[in-house]
Parts: structure tokens; sequence; C-alpha cells
């Protein structure tokens, strides 16, 4: 990577400037081409600006959308392998668990990033963010009944008192067959 | 995915069986065995031919072997069973040995050489009499016949094929045969003895068809007592009843004359009766005047003589024949610490054929017994051997002055074992015989390592196994990170205690108890008990911990009790007492004082209890605990359970603090005419029980195990069916099994077993009992199960409770507060019939727990808990397989793997003890009868430490390969990097 600077960093040679969008006729050696008119170019800046960012926002939103269902699909998913991995512990449905918990776990985790693209003030993301967060979160529910269901969680009484020493006992006694 | 489910199959078969067997080369790694034949009785000497010299022994436990004379090895052994009693062994035609057991009904002969019987005859007879054999030399039909007296009756067999040849009744009804005589040279033999203990009866017989020549008999004004001693061919000498008078039998030519002599005119100032000591010698003979040793002389014309009168203790060995017509006999006496073997000529009581003098341990007591055999010197005279008997059981071969060989056969009869720590490893102090340097701990690895890269030749592969097997590191004397290294203290029948290290066998010190040594005030000591006394924890450092040995003076209940505390570490006596009272129960209290000595309660006959030690610390400590301390006897030969508390001090002798009266609090009285006790079975006071709760997955349950010290499992049959097996019909036979707390007397379950029988086995671990017995319905033995389970706290399910813990599972609990109990159980067929069932036992109890069986094969058999768990059913659910059950069979496997004695057998298995390691993984056997054995076993296999075999080297190399493959593949790729910025 620090080849190319060498060549490039010593200055440049020659360069076409693709932004020229100016619209004064007199600026213009070449006649425009049949068909073009220039007009809709030269509308009003603040209407065209409007439109564009409406559309922007209009396609944000609908992306932000897009975007907070699709954990829906994942959830399918997940639910399939699950119902697959069967309800015994070992190596798979062991994976397949954590990965069901690990998924909306990070999900939630980028719940910033993953709607940053769609960030504008016009568009309202509260909605698809609530439902991104409450999808995963029934990822997770998913993935939590599941390791219940495998019986790694405590839920029981039995898990609690396994390692219960017996207790103690007042009195004692011995004795036997007499030597 | 396809590897994955091969990993899981592969993982879930690895832990669901558990592999229990070992390699051929990992036999003697961390087992032992070492083989024992009991205190000799009678001893006969195998030297004529140019082979291997031998010695032939019968013991007191039943066994004949023959032994190498030069290194004292055993070369075969066979173990008769506990009723089949040696009465007689001599040797035939010099490659027969033939041995009379089983109260002289049957003949045995077997091939001197390998010890594989030829032929077994049974001799019966019309009453039950002495039994006698002789080896004659004459001969019907080109067969060496020997002559037995037993049962009444007078047999003549067969050398060669055991077949009897002729037999003569004496069905006289008081004839008491002494002995059977044949004169040397002639062709019939005598058959004498007493009737009605005033007549002394003489008979002659043809030894070559039966026929009687000659019947005399001659009356006697007294009566006659016990044992003869024979003085020549045709001379015998016995006591009268009195043992003051002694009698001089001879029955020349079918003349009978009894002459008397009283011993006062032999002996001047004799205390008291005598006793004859039997022998054979030409022309002498010994008695016994108290302590005193008499040896008395026959001179011609029935003139008695005293030769020697000997004070020291004295022990005579038989004749022996040397060449024309001499005969020899050896006598051993102690002077000090010496003894002194003397052999003489029988004719002529001055010239010794050899006198020596051997410097003789201490703790190996008086001589008993002594047997002599003479070989040729290559000067032409006679040179003895001589195999001593001692007072502790241990034979040794005696030869010019020096002992040969000696035999520790008192630990064949081991009464209890106990097992102590070793002492704590000190900086600086070299313990081991053999430091290992680095060198050659180094050595050792590459040969490992080379061994583990299959490198490795032959004579390295023996070398490696050479040293596995002689590892230094096992046999130290000191303690062991895992615990493996322990002490077994063993009380024998003889009142010795031994110490053998578990690394090796080895006896480490060994103690001829003083105070169970016989004297004026205790005439026949026998030791009881024997139980850890003090184990410091607190200055394992600078304390040694010590044991309790209970005995008492003599067989009946009553006879008074002897204590005695040795050091665990040197075997020194260190205090002894001679109790005031009588033991009949020891019961280690669960208290320990500032010293750690263990409170123990001694019940006496009268049911009254003593405290030891006799502290005042340790009464503070007894009367704060006072209410809840209760015993309870049962009483077996009249079907009573009792139960006691202790009342108040003693009425009687008001000065004595430590004794107290006990107050009979409930009995359990068995019909007499239904039941009788035949097994009772506690749990071991010392066992480790890590949970409570009986966890059931297949619905995520919980069960409260009823774990209790106070329950007391008895077996009862019908009086009828106590006998053998088949003694009774089904319908007449039943086995009763109860669950009794021993704190309330309170019957927590009962159960019958229909057409069942005894011999019970049982064991007790934690909340359940296997007891084993025989089906007389299936005609097999069975083995069942009975768990009992806490149905009072079983309401403990709340979750949030739990978690916060608000509940009373571990608040002390008493016997009185509940009796709310469930007991589930189970019943399988079992091949073998038991000699002994003990359980594993881990240092916390998480270890899954195996039972060890000692077989009627005398091998020690594992079997997983699981097989015998009353959960058990046909079609287990998926759930419940998860969990290890297994499905139902009707009887147990035995797999032959689970032999933890592999191909090893435990002659005369009596006990199994089980002691827990400091690795939670492994527990120690120890399984004693005539044999010894010892091994580490780890029910569900060593999961927390790395195998024996593991190539420590050979990770250590690995991991430096990685390492410096990790910094030349840096180094390399530093330069290229380096390389390619230039370019």
């Amino acid at each position: 990577m620090e080849k190319g600077k060498g060549v490039m960093g010593s200055g440049r040679r020659w360069a076409v400037d693709f932004s020229d969008n100016s619209t004064a006729p007199s600026s213009r050696d070449i006649p425009d081409p049949p068909g073009f008119t220039r007009a809709s170019v030269d509308q009003d800046d603040s209407t065209v600006s409007r439109q564009k960012k409406d559309a922007e926002s209009n396609w944000k939103a609908q992306k932000a959308w897009e975007v907070a269902q699709a954990p829906f699909k994942n959830l399918l998913m997940m639910g399939f392998m699950m119902w697959m991995a069967g309800n015994t512990v070992h190596l798979f449905s062991i994976g397949i668990t954590f990965s069901a918990l690990w998924q909306p776990i990070s999900a939630l985790q980028g719940v910033g990033k993953v709607f940053d693209p769609y960030k504008d003030s016009k568009v309202e993301l509260l909605g698809p963010k609530l439902l991104f967060i409450a999808l995963n979160l029934g990822g997770l529910a998913l993935g939590v009944w599941k390791l219940n269901t495998l019986g790694l969680l405590p839920t029981h009484a039995s898990d609690w008192v396994s390692s219960l020493p017996p207790a103690q006992e007042v009195e004692y006694s011995g004795g036997g067959i007499p030597l | 995915m396809a590897i994955t489910y091969a990993v899981l199959l592969f993982l879930i078969f690895y832990s669901f069986q558990p592999t229990l067997s070992l390699y051929e080369d990992q036999v003697g790694l961390t087992d032992w065995h070492q083989q024992y034949i009991g205190k000799v009785k009678q001893a006969v000497f195998h030297t004529h031919k140019t082979g291997r010299k031998r010695v032939v022994v019968s013991t007191e436990d039943n066994v004949i072997a023959t032994l190498d004379l030069r290194h004292g090895e055993i070369f075969w052994r066979h173990v008769l069973g506990h009723n089949d009693v040696v009465d007689g062994i001599d040797i035939a035609l010099g490659k027969y040995v033939i041995t009379l057991s089983s109260e002289g009904r049957i003949l045995r002969a077997w091939n001197l050489p390998d010890g594989q019987m030829v032929w077994e005859s049974s001799l019966h007879g019309p009453k039950h009499s002495k039994s006698l054999l002789l080896m004659t030399n004459v001969i019907i039909e080109k067969d060496n016949v020997v002559v037995i007296f037993s049962n009444g009756r007078l047999h003549a067999v067969s050398c060669i094929d055991g077949e009897v040849l002729w037999n003569k009744d004496f069905e006289a009804e008081s004839l008491e045969v002494q002995k059977v005589i044949q004169p040397p040279g002639s062709n019939f033999v005598y058959v004498v003895g007493f009737a009605a203990s005033s007549q002394f009866e003489m008979y002659q017989i043809n030894a070559t068809n039966g026929e009687l020549l000659k019947h005399e008999s001659e009356a006697f004004s007294g009566r006659f007592s016990g044992e003869v001693s024979l003085v020549s061919s045709e001379t015998l000498v016995a006591l009268d009843s009195t043992g003051l008078i002694l009698l001089r039998i001879s029955f020349h030519e079918g003349k009978i004359s009894i002459q008397q002599t009283p011993i006062s005119d032999l002996v001047e100032d004799s205390p008291g009766p005598a006793v004859i000591i039997p022998s054979s010698i030409m022309g002498l003979f010994t008695i016994k005047i108290n302590a005193v040793t008499i040896f008395i002389r026959v001179i011609g014309k029935g003139k008695l003589e005293v030769v020697e009168k000997a004070n020291h203790e004295t022990a005579v060995g038989d004749a022996l024949s040397l060449s024309e017509g001499q005969q020899a006999f050896a006598l051993v006496q102690h002077a000090g610490r010496d003894i002194h073997l003397t052999v003489k000529l029988a004719h002529d009581w001055g010239g010794d054929l050899l006198k020596e003098s051997i410097k003789m341990d201490q703790q190996r007591g008086l001589v008993h017994k002594v047997f002599i055999n003479n070989y040729v010197r290559t000067d032409g005279s006679y040179g003895f051997r001589a195999l001593i008997v001692m007072e502790d059981h241990s034979l040794l071969l005696l030869q010019q002055g020096t002992i040969v060989w000696s035999r520790e056969d008192g630990l064949a009869s081991i009464i209890d074992v106990t097992t102590s720590e070793l002492p704590v490893e000190r900086a600086g102090v070299s313990v081991a015989k053999v430091e290992l340097n680095l060198f050659e701990w180094l050595k050792g690895h590459m040969l490992k390592l080379k061994g583990t890269l299959m490198l490795a030749t032959p004579e390295d592969i023996a070398a490696i196994q050479y040293m596995r097997l002689k590892s230094s590191e096992k046999s130290k004397m000191t303690r062991d990170h895992n615990g493996f290294r322990k002490l077994l203290i063993a009380l024998t029948r003889a009142g010795k205690l031994f110490a053998l290290h578990t690394g090796d066998g080895r006896i480490v010190w060994s103690r001829l108890l003083q105070s169970l040594h016989k004297s004026e005030a205790c005439q026949h000591p026998i030791g009881l008990n024997l139980s850890p006394w003090q184990v410091p924890h607190h200055h394992a450092l600078d304390e040694n911990p010590s044991v309790l040995v209970v005995g008492r003076c003599g067989p009946s209940s009553d006879a008074l009790g002897i204590l005695s505390f040795i050091d665990s570490y040197t075997g020194k006596e260190l205090s002894s007492s001679r109790l005031v009272h009588s033991v009949a129960q020891v019961i280690p209290l669960p208290y320990t004082d500032s010293t750690e000595q263990r409170l123990h309660l001694l019940i006496d006959a009268d049911k009254h209890a003593h405290l030891y030690p006799e502290t005042p610390e340790a009464i503070s400590i007894f009367r704060r605990e006072f209410s809840n301390i209760y015993w309870y006897s049962v009483e077996d030969e009249n079907g009573i359970i009792k139960g006691y508390a202790l009342k108040s001090k003693c009425n009687g002798n008001v000065d004595d603090k430590f004794c107290f009266d006990a107050r009979e609090l409930w009995s359990i009285v068995l019909p007499s005419e239904s039941e009788k006790i035949i097994a009772t079975v506690t749990r071991k006071m010392n066992e480790a029980v890590h949970t409570q709760a009986k966890l059931i997955a297949a619905d995520q349950d919980v069960m409260y195990k009823y774990v209790s010290r106070n329950l007391l499992f008895v077996a009862t049959v019908a009086p009828k069916a106590s006998g053998e097996i088949g003694s009774v019909t089904p319908e007449e036979s039943w086995l009763v099994v109860y669950l009794i707390d021993t704190v309330t007397g309170c019957v927590l379950h009962r159960m019958t077993h229909h057409g069942s029988q005894g011999p019970v086995e049982a064991v007790f671990s934690e909340n359940w009992v296997v007891y084993h017995y025989f089906n007389l319905r299936a005609h097999r033995y069975e083995m069942s199960v009975i768990e009992i389970y806490d149905q009072s706290r079983a309401d403990n399910k709340d979750v949030w409770k739990l978690v916060v813990g608000k509940h009373n599972l571990t608040s002390p609990i008493s016997s009185y507060s509940r009796s709310e109990v469930v007991t589930k159980s189970q019943s399988y067929f079992f091949t073998h019939s038991l000699k002994a069932i003990a359980v594993t036992s881990t240092a916390k109890g998480i270890t899954s727990k195996q039972l060890l069986m000692g077989t009627i094969g005398d091998q020690v058999l594992a079997l997983d808990k699981r097989f015998l768990d009353p959960r058990r059913s046909v079609n287990p659910t998926q759930a419940e397989r998860e969990e290890g059950i297994i499905p139902l069979t009707d009887s147990l496997p035995i797999i032959p793997q689970s032999y933890i004695t592999h191909n090893i057998r435990v002659e005369g298995l009596r006990g199994i003890i089980t002691v827990a390691a400091k690795l939670e993984s492994t527990t120690l056997v120890f399984a004693h009868g005539l044999d010894l054995f010892f091994t580490h076993f780890a029910p569900s296999r060593t999961y927390d430490s790395l195998t024996e075999d593991f190539s420590c080297a050979l990770l250590l190399i690995t991991i430096v390969a990685l390492v410096a493959a990790i910094f030349v593949t840096w180094l390399l790729s530093q330069r290229k990097e380096l390389q390619d910025k230039w370019r």
C-alpha cells in the first residue's frame, strides 16, 4: 500500500472534471444534442432538492422497515433449525441454541448501526427500530426457550438442590451384634 | 455434519461403556498380591531325590502346600473348604502327597511335583472318632498300603489308586483309639486305645488282609486321660486323669502290663498336674507341669529317669529316623533374644548332634512347633535343617545357624484392618530409598517417549516396564498428593499388628502385642477390633497418628477387656491397659477432643457404657452430647434388637466417672418360631455423601434421599431355613428384611421374599442397601436393592424458595421428627454365590458407585450400581436412557473385564475394604483372606488425572516444537517483507 503513494503523490499530470454542470450558455462551445432540453435542469434548485430528498426519505423509510423486518425471516429459519436439532443436549443442538441466542444479542447491540444509513431528520425510525428490537427479542426468547427445553436453565427445583449436602443428624447411634 | 455425529457417537459410547479392564502391561503397576498359607500344623520334608527340595505342609487354615526349601516360595497350594479340616499328611512312594481330611472322611492323593489330584477316596465308618493316618511299608499285590483309622473303622487303602483294600470295624461302644502302630519290619499293625476311659485295649491286625490276630485288654483302677506318647513300638506312656501318675503301658507280644509311677517320685516339689506332650521318640517322652518342661527317659525294665527340667519356653519336635535305627529329635529353647536349636539322639541325651544359637526377632514371639530334616554333609556327617512355627504364625527355615527364609503367614488370618496416613513430606529430609536424579528422570522420560513413538527396542520396552513397576515414587514413606500411599494396619488372629505399605505391600513394621500376650491373668487373649484412635490434622508434622486395639481375655463375652494404643508410624505400643470390665461392643463416637483423639464408647456385658479416653475433657464433650447418644444391640441368638439411651453414672462404683448406666428405650422382638437373624449391616461411619437429592432427569423431578447414619439393615430367615441351601422346600422358607432406625426403633421398611434363603451378604451405602440371597423357587441366587427416600421433604419444590435459600433442607434433623419414607426396590438374578460384598468409597462421594463382590471363585468383581437401580424398566423412555438407566433384564451381567483382581485369585477371600484416596475418582481396594490383594480402582475411570502412560515429554516437546516453529516462521516473514520493501 505504500507503493502507490510514491507514484501518485508526485503530482497530477492531467485531469478531467466531470462536475461541470454550469448552465450558462456562454460557457458552452458545443451545442446541446438534439432533443436535449436544459430546462429541466434549469428548474428551481430548492424544489428539485426537496423532491429528491422526499424520494430519498421515502426510500429510506421503506428500507428501514425492510431491515426491521429482516429478523423475522431469521426467526423462522432459527425455529426450523431448532426443531431439527431436537431436544437432547449434544454438540449440534448446543451450537444452534447458542447461535440463536448470540444473533439477537449482537443485533440488539448494533441497533444504531443497522439503522445508521437510514438516519434522516424526516424519517421516522422509531417504528422500524421497535419492530427490529421486538423481533430480535422474540429470537432471544426463542433461544432461551430452547435452552430451557434442553434443560440448561436452572428453572427446576432439582437444579438448586443437586449439590446440597445431607442434613446433619442430631442423634448418634452405634452398636451391633456383640463381639 | 457426518463428522459431528461420528464424534458424538464416539463420545457417547466412550462415556457409557466404562472400560474397567486393564492392559497386560498395567498389571502390577498399582496392584500387588501376596500369598500365604496360615499357621503350619504339620510338615513333611521331601529331600531324598535330586530334584528340587521341598516341604509339604498342612495348616490350620486347611491349606495343603508345598514350599521350596531354598526360598520358601509356594510351589503349589490347595485350599480345602472351611469344613474340610486336614487331619494328617504324608508322602507316599516319593511322588504322592496323601492327605486325610474332613474328620477322616476324605483321603486324597496329590501329585507331588505339580499338585494335581491323583485320586480321592471317601471313607465311612460307624461312629465319630479320632482320625489317624499311618504310612506302612506293607505291600499287597504290588500296592503300597496306607492304613487309616477314622470314624471307628480301620481302612487299608492302596497308594496307587486309592482303592480300599480292606476295612475292619471297631464297634465297641466306648473305644477311643489312640494310636495305630506298625512295628518295624512286621506286617501287622497294633491298634491301641482306651475303652470307657479305664480299660486299655490292644488289637493286633494283619496288615495284608485286615484279619484280627489278637485282642487283649487290661483294666486300670484309675482313669486314663487324653494324649499318649509312644516310647517304643510296643510301649506307651500315658497319664491318669489326675495328672499326677505316669502310666507306662507295654503290650509286648500281646501281654499287657501297666506300670504306675507317681510324678512326685521323679520330680521333687512337683507343683501341679502334668500334661503329656504327644510324641513318638524312642525311649523318651516329655511332660509339662505349668511352664516347666520335663524330659523323661525310659530305661529298660520300666524304669523312668528325668534327664532334664527346662524352665524356659521349650518346643519339642517329633522324631526323625536316621540310619541304623537311630532317632534324632529337635528342641528349641528361648534364652533372652536368642533361641537355641538343639538336635539330640533319642538314646543319648548328652550327645548333641547340633547346637545352634540364632538371634530371633522379638516380634515373632515363642516357638510353637519345630520340624527337622537331615542331610548328609560332604564330610559324611549329618546336617540338620529345622522348620519352626512361631507364635505369630510365621514360618522360618533355620540352617547352619542362620534364618534361610521366613514367611509372615500370620497375615493369612486378618481379623480387622484400618488405614493410616503416612508422614507428611518434610523439606530436606530424604525419605525415599533411592531418589531419582535429574539425569535419570530425563532418561526415563526419553525412554517413555521412545515407547510412545514406537521407536523402542524390546530391551527398551523391558526397561520401561521395569521402571514402571519399580517406581520409587509409589513406595515412598511419605504422603502423596493423590492420597494413594497409605499404611494398611492389620490385626491378625495371632495378636500381631502389621503395617503394610499400599505402594508395594511390604511390611513397614510389625508388632506382637504384649497386651495380647498370654499371661497368668489372661489365659487366652484374643484381639477383637482395631480402630483409628488419633488422627492429627492440626499437628500432622509433629504428632503421629495412633490406633486402638481392643481385645479380651478369653472367648466368652464376660471376659475382661484389654486396650492397647499403637503408634501408626513406628508400631510402638504407646500404652496398654487391662480393663476391669468386659467388652461387648466398641462404638467410635463422632466426636474428638482437642488432641484429636476420638471418643469411644465401650459397652460391657452388663450393658454399662464406658467412655474412653478417660480425661476430663472427654467427659465434658460427652456431657454436651449426652442426650443425643444412643446405642443398640442385636441379640441374634434370641432374635431381639434392643435400643438404649444413656441414663446416669453407674450405681455400683461411684468413683468411676466414665461409666454410665443404660436405659432401655425400645426393643424389637422377632418371633423366634418364624424368624432368625442371619445378617445385619449398617453404613460405614466415615462414608462421604455428596448430595441429599436424587435427580430424576426424565421429569425434572427431585427426590430426597433418606441419608441417615442410624439405619440398620436386618435380614432374618425361617429357623428351618438357616441351614444349607436346599435343606428346605420353598414353601417353608422365607427371607424377611427390615430397615430399622436405631435411635427410635422404628421399622421403616419390611419386606418378605417368599421361597428364599440365606446366606445373606449385604452392603449399605448412602440411602440404599444391596443384598444377596438364594431364591429356592428359581434355583438361583438373587440380588435385591432397596432405596429409601424421605417423603417429608419432598414438597421442597418451589424454585424461588430454593433460589433465595428459604428451605429447611440443610437444618439438622432428628430421628424423632420424621418417619415418612418411601422405598423402592427391585430384584435380579445373579450367577455367583458371594463371599463378601463391599462398595467403592471416594473422598467426596461424587463419583458413581460400584459394588465389589468377592465371588466364590475368590475373585473381586466390580458391578456398576446402575445395574441395581429400582427405576430400571423394560423400556426406559428416551429421557431415562439419557440419564443412564439401563433397560431391565432379569439377571445381572457379569462382564469378564470387570474383575478387578484380573487373573489373580485371592484364596480364602473373607473381606473387602475400600478406602478413599484424595483423588476423587479413585478408591483403594484391599481384599484379604489367605491371600492379600490391593489395587487402585476408579469406578468412573480416572477423569481427574492424566493416565499413567501419558507422556509428559511428548507434550513438552510438542510445545517446544510449536514455539520454535512460530518463531522461525515469524523470522522468515520479517525477512520476506524487508526484501519486498527493498525491491
